[in-house]
């Protein structure tokens, strides 16, 4: 057949291409249904990347978060019409040690791989995991970042010392919303601490004990494990903030993405004997992990459907734009986008 | 287009058959019930051994003769549904040219959406140029004001008995003139809904229209 491809070939210029794909490839065939947009994509889509990895990765189509119904399944693994998350994490090797989403081979859709945007995903079953029925797909659209979150937590599990009393998140942005909202359900009895910029963004978090504006931190506050989830050039104070707040021998996860190199004050780093971890993407073990949850925890698609901000329908390419320009003045929450291409 | 004896659906865009393109398309949406793909009698073990060939088998494939124009062509499909299953006003029939592999998911789902809201919808895309209409071939009969001009394509969906009994009840010199499907429920005053298509969902009819489609597979494929 051919499949149609809506690639971002230029900033802020998307165009169908159409690719020829065959039924009899062994790939699951997916039709998306709500996809997410990405702070990632927004970075192609506006041009904020360097001209070099532009050129590099474009043309390309965006979007790594969404889910689908299987309409072609050669493998027989899924019914047609189930309901699936796509795993845009896409291994070529395996590894005992090093994780499939660490891996310098695999590839990552919307990063030089085409993303969802497609009339139909052509994708290996063991990309694929079942969302229940009854969750809301709006929700589901963005279980991918929620994924991320899910997966800090379980490498966390088995880096931090057992002491983990208080937590600290830096972030009052949509992974931070998330990965508070996962700490709440994991260590219910431990106190959290939420810290950002923007008391607006804040007031969001009506579940954490404390929200703190990161100018006003009063003195004496302190955390035993901290998780970072700002990016850009302000995870360079969070970091350094988060040093200088945590309890010795914390442990303090990195999630926010920086295009520039941060300065780190490794001294106290040392000298608190801190452990510092990297985490990124994820892989379908936690996809899972994260169905699960919501099961367990049914108030936690109820909280992440706070996060919506805008549902759009697409039917023409036009609409896109639309949602990513609509995206753009969004301070907090998610654009999904109904896929009706 | 370079070989007469072979209907163009036959010929190859990108590594396989123009048909094959078309019905793989159709396969992926799962409120089909049958995927009937009328051709001549001539061709009708030529289109099983390549559908066979690159898609396998799939029991919701089936391959009949067609008969002697297009409307005459569903009416054979409508007859096999009739045969097989009857005939229900809830049933609807999505009629596609083979030779257009470029339609999308969206067009074939909103053809059914329309169809059972409607009775009838038509695929088309506003008219780009300034249709110009002629009665002689010579002169200029009337230039209509081109907002309110589209162009054709399919897919084109009904519900089936309504289009078969309004098709029963032409007379056989009104049959003669029609080439659109559409235009039978016109005839006797049925709204027919339009659906929008896309400037790329072409009909592959000439070698111009086969050159383009290739050459818009191989702009991807040497990405």
């Amino acid at each position: 057949m051919i499949n149609q491809v809506y690639q971002l070939v230029a900033p802020r210029q998307i165009e169908v291409t159409y690719d020829e794909r065959s039924l009899n490839s062994g790939r699951v065939v997916v039709r998306p249904t709500y996809l997410s947009i990405c702070h990632a994509d927004q970075r192609y889509f506006t041009g904020s990347r360097s001209a070099e990895v532009l050129a590099k990765k474009l043309p390309m189509a965006m979007i790594h978060e969404g889910i689908g119904k299987v309409v072609h399944d050669p493998s027989g693994t899924f019914k047609i019409g189930t309901l699936v998350a796509m795993v845009p994490n896409t291994p070529s090797e395996t590894d005992d040690i090093i994780g499939e989403n660490y891996l310098r081979t695999s590839r990552f859709r919307s990063s030089g791989y085409d993303g969802y945007m497609q009339d139909y995903v052509f994708i290996q079953s063991d990309r694929l995991v079942e969302v229940p029925a009854d969750l809301d797909p709006e929700v589901a659209a963005f279980t991918e970042l929620v994924s991320v979150s899910v997966h800090a937590m379980t490498r966390f599990d088995q880096i931090a010392h057992s002491r983990r009393e208080t937590f600290g998140v830096w972030g009052d942005g949509n992974l931070g919303f998330i990965t508070a909202l996962m700490l709440r359900k994991l260590y219910p009895e431990a106190k959290l601490l939420v810290f950002g910029k923007t008391q607006s963004k804040l007031d969001y978090f009506s579940f954490a004990d404390e929200t703190y504006h990161i100018d006003q931190i009063p003195d004496g506050v302190s955390f035993n494990h901290g998780f970072e989830c700002v990016g850009g050039i302000g995870s360079q104070y969070a970091i350094n903030q988060m040093i200088d707040y945590i309890i010795p021998e914390g442990t303090m996860a990195l999630l926010g993405v920086s295009e520039e190199p941060v300065a780190v004050n490794t001294r106290m780093i040392l000298e608190k004997g801190l452990r510092v971890y990297g985490s990124s993407r994820s892989t379908p073990a936690d996809f899972a992990r994260t169905m699960e949850l919501y099961q367990m925890y049914p108030d936690i698609p109820a909280y992440l459907s706070n996060l919506v901000s805008g549902v759009f329908q697409i039917r023409q390419i036009e609409d896109i734009h639309q949602a990513f320009e609509s995206d753009l003045t969004n301070r907090f929450g998610k654009t999904v986008m109904e896929w009706c291409m | 287009m370079g070989n007469v004896d072979r209907p163009k659906q036959f010929l190859s865009i990108g590594e396989r058959p123009i048909i094959v393109h078309t019905v793989e398309k159709f396969l992926l949406h799962e409120d089909f019930d049958q995927i009937i793909i009328v051709t001549p009698t001539a061709w009708i073990n030529y289109t099983r051994d390549i559908l066979e060939k690159y898609i396998g088998t799939d029991e919701r494939i089936v391959i009949t003769a067609g008969g002697s124009d297009r409307n005459e062509s569903i009416m054979a499909a409508i007859n096999w549904i009739e045969n097989k299953n009857g005939l229900t006003d809830e049933d609807v029939i999505v009629t596609h040219d083979a030779v257009r592999p470029f339609l999308t998911h969206r067009i074939i789902k909103e053809n059914i959406s329309t169809a059972l809201e409607y009775g009838a919808c038509d695929t088309v895309i506003s008219a780009i140029d300034t249709i110009v209409a002629s009665t002689d071939g010579k002169t200029i009969s009337d230039i209509p004001v081109r907002d309110q001009m589209y162009q054709g394509q399919t897919p084109q969906s009904f519900q089936i008995t309504k289009l078969k009994n309004h098709y029963e009840a032409l007379s056989s010199d009104e049959r003669a003139i029609l080439t659109d499907a559409c235009k039978i429920l016109l005839l006797k005053g049925e709204a027919v809904a339009l659906v929008t298509g896309e400037l790329f969902n072409i009909k592959v009819t000439t070698p111009y229209d086969l050159r383009i489609a290739n050459a818009i597979l191989k702009e991807r494929i040497h990405q």
